[in-house]
């Protein structure tokens, strides 16, 4: 593997006392599409956040292009890697030009205003994103899916060569999801960013991915392909559950459901 | 991206038109031309008086406008949080220790109320921190208990003073601009410049903290330090307004929402847009409290009070949920 863009070695956190996450290692190559799965409450999302800087009391190493996390300047940060939230039905006021347009924070300071090139971000982003008929709606004035929309676009206006999401698709109906699924894909085949992932569904992470690590009760429990990990011991390991196997005629990776041969 | 300039405009226009037209009205109409003890009273007592009233707006207007945004919070003002209680509390005290000094023109009541000011803020914020979240019911909560507090330590104050001076606290803790001169409005623009000009560069970071603190951390914002420049800001111009004039309340809940209806709710035009619009409406509100009974005057904070009541009810029954500016 060539040298990783982000590593992450030996890291653990503890919230208000409880051990979320222990020992977890990766190592993500530019240009991979890489997702995290696992059960609710395994850690995923803290593991997204202490990556995207937004938990810091973590132990271990946590590097992007080799330097430590803790020096890079917060907007030096923000150039190199953007982050997507979990839609949890939050929103504001802003209209969703002026949402995606906070993407382009990074690039500005205190005393400039939006250049040329950062209209042509956010029209990009607009653009990719399905967006354009929407820019002048108000965020609370759209739909969950919309809104997700919304937040990636924001993501990718922002320039970053890394993008960091969790869930992404959660929660939304089958339009959304495939959307979603095609805008990132894209991102990372077309346009060669990196995409860290938390995914909900074994499915779209086996269809989307490079690689998928496995995390159950804060550790990491397996990693591997898509090919690796869609089996029945494997994911049976990582949920506690057992899983039935489907071989599925215009993918070349079987389907696979929780339940067993239901 | 589509600027709100017809708004900012009319606003600009309308705020103008108050300033110069309030000074007419009062006790008696006064026109610009009168001449002799007339021609005083306008430039010494009326003018100083609607400039003040205007300056006091727009700094609570403002302060409104970033504990909104910072705490994601409709219900976020200077009132409900505490902080005007905060700000008053410093400066009973210091009136009641009868101390005088001043700082650099500014006199040591203001300096006290930024610093009760202060106080609170930081008091509710680590309340509502320690509960984890800023919803509605814990922030409300915080602030009430805060301010509850600090008013029964304002009441102590009072009865431990004289008569004369305890019926001076109650007349200013009613908000009110009878005595504003220019001396007074010397006392106020330096908290309004200090804490406007940091609030217009920090346009796109309120943007930011009213999405999401998680959000404004991965764009690059430095949370910590910009939390506490908001807090600075704010606080300066509660403790400001207070110390000069009392606690006004509703002016920095209802102008900061009446603005987003008209110029949407990017800060960069929604802080202009609240200074204006809280300054005007403030001015016109002391018009009111000199011209309703007169030759009496009510304190203009019950006026404003009176508006604002029916307003934060209506805003809380129209909420579509409570995470929502």
């Amino acid at each position: 593997m060539s040298i990783p863009i982000i590593q992450v070695k030996s890291l653990s956190i503890e919230l208000s006392g409880n051990e979320i996450l222990k020992d977890i290692s990766m190592d993500i190559a530019a240009g991979e599409y890489v997702s995290i799965i696992g059960p609710n409450g395994a850690g995923k999302t803290t593991l997204i956040k202490c990556i995207a800087g937004i938990y810091s009391t973590w132990q271990g190493t946590l590097r992007i292009r080799e330097k430590l996390l803790s020096e890079y300047k917060n907007k030096e940060l923000a150039r190199l890697m953007s982050y997507v939230p979990q839609a949890e039905g939050r929103t504001n006021p802003l209209t969703v030009e002026e949402f995606v347009a906070t993407g382009r924070y990074p690039h500005l300071s205190a005393f400039t205003t939006m250049q040329p090139e950062d209209h042509r971000a956010v029209d990009a982003a607009l653009e990719r994103t399905d967006l354009v008929p929407f820019r002048q709606r108000t965020m609370n004035s759209l739909s969950g899916g919309e809104r997700q929309m919304t937040f990636i676009a924001a993501a990718l206006a922002q320039g970053a060569s890394l993008l960091l999401l969790d869930e992404p698709s959660t929660f939304l109906d089958y339009r959304h999801q495939a959307n979603v699924a095609a805008i990132l894909t894209s991102a990372c085949r077309e346009h060669g960013i990196t995409v860290l992932a938390v995914h909900h569904d074994v499915n779209t992470a086996t269809a989307c991915s490079d690689r998928i690590y496995g995390i159950k009760d804060g550790r990491m429990v397996c990693q591997g392909t898509p090919e690796d990990i869609a089996k029945a011991d494997v994911l049976q390991n990582i949920y506690d559950t057992e899983f039935s196997i489907t071989p599925s005629s215009d993918r070349t990776l079987p389907l696979v459901a929780a339940g067993g041969a239901l | 991206m589509k600027k709100p300039i017809l708004p900012m405009v009319i606003l600009l226009m309308l705020a103008l038109l108050v300033l110069a037209l309030s000074p007419l009205f009062g006790m008696a109409y006064i026109p610009y031309t009168a001449l002799g003890q007339e021609h005083e009273i306008l430039l010494n007592i009326r003018i100083p008086r609607v400039l003040c009233a205007f300056t006091a707006g727009a700094m609570l207007a403002l302060s409104g406008m970033s504990f909104q945004a910072l705490f994601r919070n409709p219900l976020a003002t200077p009132f409900t949080l505490g902080v005007s209680s905060g700000a008053a509390l410093g400066a009973s005290i210091f009136i009641r220790l009868g101390w005088a000094f001043s700082f650099a023109g500014i006199s040591g009541t203001s300096l006290a109320a930024f610093a009760g000011a202060l106080l609170s803020v930081l008091l509710v914020y680590g309340l509502t921190r320690l509960k984890g979240g800023f919803s509605t019911p814990t922030l409300l909560l915080a602030g009430i208990a805060i301010s509850f507090f600090f008013s029964s330590l304002i009441l102590f104050i009072q009865y431990i003073s004289g008569l004369t001076h305890s019926f001076r606290i109650i007349h200013w803790m009613m908000g009110t601009f009878t005595t504003a001169d220019f001396g007074k409005l010397a006392n106020l623009l330096p908290f309004l410049g200090i804490g406007g000009l940091l609030l217009a560069f920090l346009h796109r970071e309120m943007n930011l903290f009213m999405v999401g603190e998680d959000i404004a951390i991965s764009r690059g914002v430095n949370v910590g330090l910009v939390k506490k420049l908001i807090f600075l800001a704010a606080s300066l111009m509660v403790g400001g307004v207070v110390a000069v004039c009392g606690p006004i309340g509703f002016v920095g809940m209802m102008s900061p929402h009446i603005c987003r209806l008209l110029v949407g709710a990017d800060h960069r035009y929604l802080t202009p847009a609240s200074l204006l619009f809280g300054g005007l409406f403030l001015a016109l509100c002391d018009t009111l409290s000199r011209t309703l009974i007169a030759p009496a005057e009510i304190p203009v904070g019950i006026i404003t009070a009176l508006l604002g009541g029916p307003f934060f009810i209506w805003l809380l029954l129209n909420r579509k949920s409570n995470l929502e500016l």
